[in-house]
Parts: structure tokens; C-alpha cells; sequence
């Protein structure tokens, strides 16, 4: 289970050039603001097109300059969760949980919605719209939702941002969690080092 | 309250301004797609094309409709080849309350779709949909109080209809004569003032209620309600 990344994407001035390889668990991407951290994420969840370079996930290949290979984000099994959740505001939280789960094929899917509702403790909030979340339920619903549809992979921008403190060791645990229990390879973006060095087995510098 | 011809007049409207507007609709609500969301060369022709009912003055807006679907115009040869008029008849008048309509419902569908936040269509990908379900799941629930709205406005705009109507299908009782047309054909007629007055008081009345609509289902955009 790792990532093999190396990639170009030209964007204005500065270009965004990333090349690594990760291992099992963790790999932070650090660097300061702006260095185009969220972007290597948008092309590994293919929704931006490097110009050029190689993706390659637990042996799948999701995009090859070289050899025209470039999945589209329905195909990739990326589990995105974003800095501002996006969580659909048109459907309950239940609904927001089923949305990829209904959409993955029966073999894609690895967990229930009693079992995730149980691991990250969630089952209270089914009823609810996303507006009436607090933040940290509100990332908890969106690691949830990404978990549900059958994610080979996570990729996490600042997840804790937006959250305080109390709130933010509550979803660092989980996160952990996710790490050595799921054992789902992980990439993490992130401008805090103490959260990078507790979490990551592998800081990988943008910018 | 009303005669049984004026309920005849009030029946006739509903059923010019309904056609109309939903049989224009999917051609508005692609019009407002491609302005909203399209990068295409001539989009600024299509929004001054699109706009252009809302700025001409009716009686030309009727006039360039007589010679399109005039017996001798391109349209109307073709459509009258397959044995279909609309001179004179109240399909022709539901055709000039669309195109007239149209710019005011393309304007408040473009609105919602534009509102539609493009990074919930991007969640929705990674979660395994397909452009056309993301479509159909995230932007158009998203945007449908403004399309509903755009429709309601549309139809309300319909309903008072007056100018492109009386030049393009004529004043014909039963047929084309809608409730603005029958107004004023009580006022060249001495004597009919009452009459007058209480197809003018439905005419606000009907309209009110649908701007009334309309604004109620435009708030409730953006606040992620869905009918």
C-alpha cells in the first residue's frame, strides 16, 4: 500500500513539482501556504490534470502522461476530505453518507453504515442537515462519507483548520485510528508541524 | 363575479402562458447552462440574442414573428408543410408570450446555476459520480428554486403579454384574446367600464401571485432547502 507520485503542474509563475514515494501509513505533504499543497491532492483525486508525470496508488496506475492513462475522479477510489468538508446541503446526513456508498459496487465497499457510524460516532447525526453540524461533527460526517465509498485511499487538506483545540485532538485520534486500525494509506496536508510530526511517517516539503 | 366569457378569457390565458412556458423551458434553462457555465466562442451573442425581447419593442418582437411564421415566412412554410399554423390561432399567441418570457426566465435560471458551489460537483465526483449524475443530484436539486422561480417569473411575464401577441396572432375573441388583449378591447367599447375593472383586478391579481411565488422560491435558494 503506498504512493508513487511524480508530477508537474504549470501553474503561472511558480510550478508545482512533486516527486515521492510513500510508504504505509501517513505522508505529510508540508510547506508553507500557496506552495500548491492542495493541488497535488486535486490531481491525485483527478480533478486537476497534471501536465505532466505519473500516478500510481497500491500498484494502480490513475494517471500516465507518458502512456495517456488519466482516471477520472469516479474511478480513482480517493477518499477526499476536504478543508471545508463539503458536505451536500440538499441532503440529511444519512443521505450524504449513501452517496458514494449507493454509487460503489457492491465489491467496493469494505464498510457499513452501523459500522461507520460506530467507529466514528455519528449514529446521533443521521437525521440532521449539514447546516446544523458543529465543525468537528461536520468533519467527522465528511471523513465518514469518504470512508463509505469505498476508499482505496484518503487524501486530507488541513482537516483540522477549522476547528479548536478540544475538537482537533478529537479528530487527530480518529485519524490515528483510521492509520492503524483501517489501514488505509493516508495523505495528509498540513502547515503545522506538531500535528505533521505526531501523525506522519513521512513529511514530504512542498514549495 | 365574472361572466362565463370572462371566465372563458381568464381559462384562455392560463392555457397560452402554461404551454408557453413549458414548452420553452428546456430551451431556456440550456440557454442559461451555456451562459452560465460555457466557454464558447459567441457566448456574448447568445446573452444580447437571449436579452433582446426584453429590449425591442414588442409590436417589432410580433413583427419579426409574422415573418418568420407568416404563411410566407421560413418557419412558417415549413410548419405548414406539416399542416401547422400559428397565425391567428392561440398557439401562435402562446409563441410570442415564450419568446417574450424567455429572457426573464433564461436571467433567474442562469442565476441559480451560477450559485451552485462547483466544489460540491467536485466532492461528488470523487465520491464515484459521473458528470451526469452530478448533474442530476447535486447541481440541478442545488439550482431548482431558482428554475422554478425563473418559471413562475416567466409565466407571470406571460400572462401580461400585450404588444408581440396583438401583432403577430391578431384580437380574437375565444381564440388569441388573452386577458391584457381583452382589456383593451373593453376600453375602445363605451360603456364597459366595469368590465374593465374587474379583468384589471384579476390581471394584478393573478400577477401578484405569481411574483409572490416567485420570490418565495428564490429565497429559498442558496440555503440548501429543496422543494
Amino acid at each position: 500500500m503506498s504512493f508513487e507520485v511524480d508530477v508537474i503542474l504549470r501553474r503561472g509563475e511558480a510550478d508545482v513539482a512533486v516527486c515521492f514515494s510513500g510508504t504505509a501509513g501517513i505522508t505529510a505533504l508540508f510547506g508553507r501556504s500557496g506552495a500548491g499543497k492542495t493541488s497535488v491532492l486535486d490531481m491525485l483525486a483527478g480533478l486537476v490534470r497534471p501536465d505532466k508525470g505519473r500516478i500510481v496508488v497500491s500498484g494502480q496506475v490513475l494517471f500516465d502522461s507518458a502512456l495517456g492513462i488519466n482516471q477520472p475522479p469516479e474511478a480513482r477510489g480517493c477518499g477526499y476530505v476536504f478543508q471545508d468538508h463539503r458536505l451536500f446541503p440538499h441532503l440529511s446526513v444519512e443521505s450524504n453518507l449513501l452517496y458514494g456508498w449507493r454509487r460503489a459496487r457492491p465489491d467496493q465497499r469494505w464498510i457499513t453504515l452501523e459500522e461507520t457510524c460506530a467507529f466514528l460516532g455519528i449514529g446521533h447525526l443521521l437525521a440532521r442537515r449539514p447546516r446544523h453540524l458543529s465543525g468537528g461533527e461536520a468533519q467527522r460526517v465528511a471523513i465518514a462519507r469518504a470512508l463509505m465509498a469505498g476508499a482505496r485511499f484518503l487524501v486530507m487538506d488541513e482537516p483540522l483548520s477549522s476547528l479548536d483545540a478540544a475538537r482537533r485532538e478529537e479528530i487527530m485520534g480518529l485519524i490515528e485510528r483510521i492509520r492503524d486500525d483501517l489501514r488505509l494509506p493516508i495523505l495528509y496536508v498540513s502547515h503545522d508541524r506538531a500535528e505533521v510530526e505526531r501523525l506522519a511517517s513521512m513529511v514530504v516539503q512542498v514549495g | 363575479m365574472l361572466t362565463p366569457e370572462e371566465w372563458g378569457i381568464v381559462a384562455l390565458s392560463l392555457k397560452v402562458s402554461a404551454v408557453s412556458i413549458l414548452g420553452v423551458a428546456p430551451l431556456a434553462f440550456a440557454c442559461a447552462w451555456a451562459l452560465a457555465r460555457g466557454r464558447f466562442f459567441g457566448r456574448v451573442l447568445l446573452d444580447a440574442l437571449v436579452h433582446l425581447p426584453l429590449v425591442l419593442p414588442p409590436v417589432v418582437t410580433g413583427w419579426l414573428l409574422l415573418l418568420a411564421f407568416g404563411a410566407q415566412g421560413f418557419a412558417g412554410r415549413w410548419l405548414g408543410e406539416l399542416g401547422i399554423t400559428l397565425m391567428f390561432r392561440w398557439t401562435g399567441a402562446a409563441l410570442a408570450c415564450a419568446v417574450m418570457a424567455f429572457p426573464l426566465m433564461v436571467r433567474s435560471m442562469r442565476l441559480s446555476i451560477e450559485a451552485v458551489d462547483r466544489r460540491l460537483e467536485s466532492a461528488a465526483r470523487t465520491l464515484g459520480a459521473g458528470p451526469w449524475r452530478v448533474f442530476f443530484s447535486i447541481t440541478l436539486p442545488l439550482a431548482m428554486p431558482g428554475v422554478l422561480a425563473g418559471l413562475v417569473l416567466g409565466f407571470a411575464r406571460s400572462l401580461g403579454e400585450f404588444g408581440a401577441t396583438i401583432t403577430f396572432v391578431s384580437n380574437i375573441p375565444g381564440e388569441t384574446q388573452t386577458l391584457p388583449l381583452a382589456i383593451y378591447a373593453a376600453l375602445q367599447m363605451p360603456g364597459s367600464e366595469d368590465a374593465v375593472t374587474r379583468l384589471a383586478l384579476l390581471s394584478v391579481a393573478l400577477s401578484l401571485g405569481a411574483l409572490v411565488v416567485s420570490e418565495a422560491l428564490a429565497r429559498r435558494m442558496g440555503r440548501g432547502h429543496v422543494l
